[in-house]
């Protein structure tokens, strides 16, 4: 991705200038393409570090009995893998798609505020060294749970707990900075002409991701400022005996924890929008009702959250309310899955790499939105209740939702990004193995969790030995094959078919209208959007 | 192009970065007002000071509940596991709290009802729960809570729990004073 580098000025603007050489490039770079690179191989990383936590686990779950790793490095490990995924590698790749393609889909020479960008960039790298860093220390790194509940993560935490706090608040600011210069951006730096609702869905879905960011981050921030004072400065949020409750850690967290599920998959639901219509070369079937959709999406999502708590004793009429309000998202939902079949449906589909993956994103992301359904219903949750059937449920919704969306983008993008196309081939290959190997991995979590293995536990019960053996090897094929696609975008980055300026001949959007690879400087002059 | 300068966007969104953050805070009272509200967790009310009727016609059962937390070593029981009792009525149970340790320590006890719809209909016009406990070395007290059920309480609740958890809060408030029950008067 490196190779955006424009060395000829092809563009033909006097003041515009390639980038500066070696590594102050990447440190000083107030340049959207850059830093969106910069958040792409971050997350990528990120992502590795995150998938190789989860192959201990799933080494360790291989076979029942402790054979690898000690319960309370287990722990970590869990732990570790949840907020990596989450913090390190799902939200900073979005973030780097909206550096890369808000401009260039808006007709916007760059962010709005381009140092302001620089520096969210560079503090997540500072934020997951702290993070990091506690797997060293003593008494170990948090292995409380990426949900991190108090008391666990407060009285009974280790002494890392305060690095981890810090590390909250440095990802906080870095995700709430992002958000305020992606809503600047699109509120102030379209190009003539571009209304709101001629903004490619992408665009919207962000826009509306950048208000939840906003919206629930701080709070997020609040929680583990409570837990930082409960801990060193004796104040009683979380503790029962000083007149505080834990139970409101579990309220304050999911009012931000819900909305940030939705963080994570409205971006993808938006790339996908602009995948699904170019291979079906139709346009969206229903863009209106997809804007509308995100919003209400986005606004349910404030007021569902303990329908991750059903079990710690609420009133019946509470979990009658957050039960229906939590199904009542099914339908905003189901319009999206809806006008993703009818952009198919009589299109002249073709199926390159990214079709592959977004398709498979919509029929597996529909499974997992109907096992979040079952979860739904209050009082069969007490039975499903931190089980491995959530687990299942909500590695359906994120790998082929929000990550089979990120491979989606970055094959449909790719060619815009580095000149190149990838290898056709390989990138099936890359599809089939993930598509395999995930189902493979998460499918039988449902038997497992539905029969009533918890999560989170090093040890289980020898019925469930079978089917974790499968649910292992499809892990260790699911990680494997993220090496194969390593291998395949640095592959692109240093050669193959000079891509041209619009490679997929159903692609509609401005972000077309450039040369392949984007220039290091776009649209200085804005275009003009009929 | 269009919409607000960007500085005065800028500064708006930082502005509803703030407020969220305040009202994240903000969450920790509106969730006690409404637990109490609606006496949801199980959550009793602060000391009661009205007066009611006996009904001598409807009884409740009440049963009583005491549990350490986690690391308090003290001996904590009612002297009976559970009454009938009048709606109305003033009713009285006493807890004993005794400290086998050789240090002074302070204990805190958190009560909460089941069911927690039954919570709004529970007074306490007296609870050890209101201050905290001082005991020293061996002592050993004798607690009183006295309580009355709300003749409003609804017919489906025929008998409700009580049960205190005592933390051991010697760290957090070290017993200075030699008068047990003598303590910040806290609201509960």
């Amino acid at each position: 991705m490196s190779a955006v580098i424009d060395d000829d000025h092809s563009h033909g603007d006097d003041h515009a200038h390639g980038p500066a050489k070696g590594l102050m490039r990447w440190v000083l770079t107030t340049n959207h393409k850059d830093i969106g690179t910069m958040y792409l191989w971050f997350s990528f990383i990120m992502f590795l570090l995150g998938g190789s936590f989860a192959m201990v686990i799933r080494a360790e779950l291989f076979q029942p009995g402790l054979q690898i790793v000690e319960p309370a490095f287990f722990n970590q490990m869990t732990t570790m893998h949840g907020l990596i995924m989450v913090f390190g590698a799902v939200m900073p790749a979005f973030v780097g798609l909206a550096n890369w393609m808000i401009p260039l889909m808006i007709g916007a020479p760059d962010m709005a505020l381009p140092r302001m960008n620089n520096f969210s960039f560079w503090l997540l790298p500072a934020a997951f060294l702290l993070l990091v860093s506690t797997l060293f220390s003593p008494g170990g790194g948090p292995n409380f749970g990426w949900t991190f509940y108090a008391p666990l993560s407060t009285t009974y935490a280790p002494a890392s707990v305060t690095f981890f706090i810090f590390a909250i608040h440095l990802m906080g600011i870095s995700s709430i900075m992002g958000a305020i210069n992606v809503i600047a951006t699109i509120l102030n730096l379209r190009a003539p002409g571009m209304t709101l609702m001629k903004m490619p869905l992408f665009v919207w879905t962000w826009l509306i991701t950048a208000f939840l960011l906003i919206a629930v981050m701080p709070v997020l921030a609040g929680v583990v400022t409570m837990m930082l004072m409960d801990i060193h400065f004796g104040t009683s949020f979380f503790s029962a005996a000083g007149g505080g409750d834990p139970v409101l850690f579990q309220h304050v967290f999911w009012f931000f924890g819900h909305p940030e599920v939705y963080i994570m998959i409205l971006p993808a639901f938006g790339a996908v929008s602009s995948i699904i219509p170019a291979f079906s070369r139709k346009p969206l079937f229903g863009y209106t009702s997809m804007v509308y959709a995100t919003g209400a999406i986005a606004f349910l999502s404030f007021i569902v959250w303990a329908h991750h708590m059903f079990v710690v004793g609420i009133p019946v009429v509470g979990e009658l309310f957050f039960m229906y309000a939590t199904m009542l998202i099914a339908v905003p939902t189901g319009v999206k899955v809806f006008n993703w079949v009818s952009t198919m449906w009589e299109g002249a589909l073709t199926f390159e790499t990214p079709m592959l993956f977004a398709i498979a994103f919509v029929i597996l992301f529909t499974i997992g939105g109907f096992s979040g359904l079952m979860l739904a219903i209050a009082p069969a949750d007490f039975q499903y209740h931190d089980t491995y059937f959530v687990v299942a449920h909500f590695h359906y919704v994120l790998v082929p939702g929000a990550i089979f969306g990120i491979f989606a983008s970055a094959y449909y993008w790719l060619p815009k990004w580095t000149g190149h196309m990838y290898d056709e081939t390989l990138g099936k290959l890359h599809f089939w193995l993930s598509f395999v190997g995930m189902n493979l991995a998460f499918f039988p979590m449902h038997f497992v969790g539905l029969a009533g293995m918890p999560r989170r536990i090093p040890d289980y019960n020898l019925q469930f030995a079978d089917f974790n053996m499968v649910s292992s090897i499809g892990a260790f094929m699911f990680g494997a094959t993220q090496i194969f696609f390593l291998f395949i975008v640095i592959k692109t980055i240093r050669g193959g078919v000079p891509a041209p300026a619009k490679p997929w001949d159903g692609a509609e959007g401005l972000e077309w209208s450039v040369p392949s690879p984007a220039p290091y400087h776009t649209f200085q002059t804005p275009p003009e959007v009929k | 192009m269009n919409g607000l300068p960007l500085k005065r966007l800028v500064r708006r969104l930082l502005l509803l970065t703030v407020v969220m953050f305040a009202f994240g805070f903000a969450l920790v009272p509106i969730y006690d007002v409404m637990c109490r509200a609606f006496g949801i967790n199980g959550k009793t009310g602060g000391q009661y000071e009205g007066s009611q009727v006996s009904d001598p016609t409807r009884t409740v059962r009440v049963q009583f509940m005491s549990t350490n937390a986690s690391d308090m070593v003290w001996d904590f029981y009612s002297t009976a596991d559970q009454i009938e009792v009048n709606p109305g009525a003033v009713n009285q149970m006493v807890f004993v709290a005794h400290n086998p340790t050789d240090k002074p320590m302070s204990a805190q006890a958190i009560p909460s009802i089941t069911p927690a719809e039954a919570a709004a209909y529970f007074h306490k016009t007296e609870c050890f729960c209101f201050t905290q406990q001082v005991l020293q070395p061996g002592e050993r007290i004798e607690m009183p809570v006295r309580f009355i059920v709300d003749r409003d309480l609804p017919g489906s609740v025929r008998h409700l729990t009580l049960a205190y958890t005592l933390f051991d809060i010697t760290a957090r408030h070290p017993p200075v004073a030699q008068v047990a029950t003598e303590g910040v008067q806290r609201a509960r």
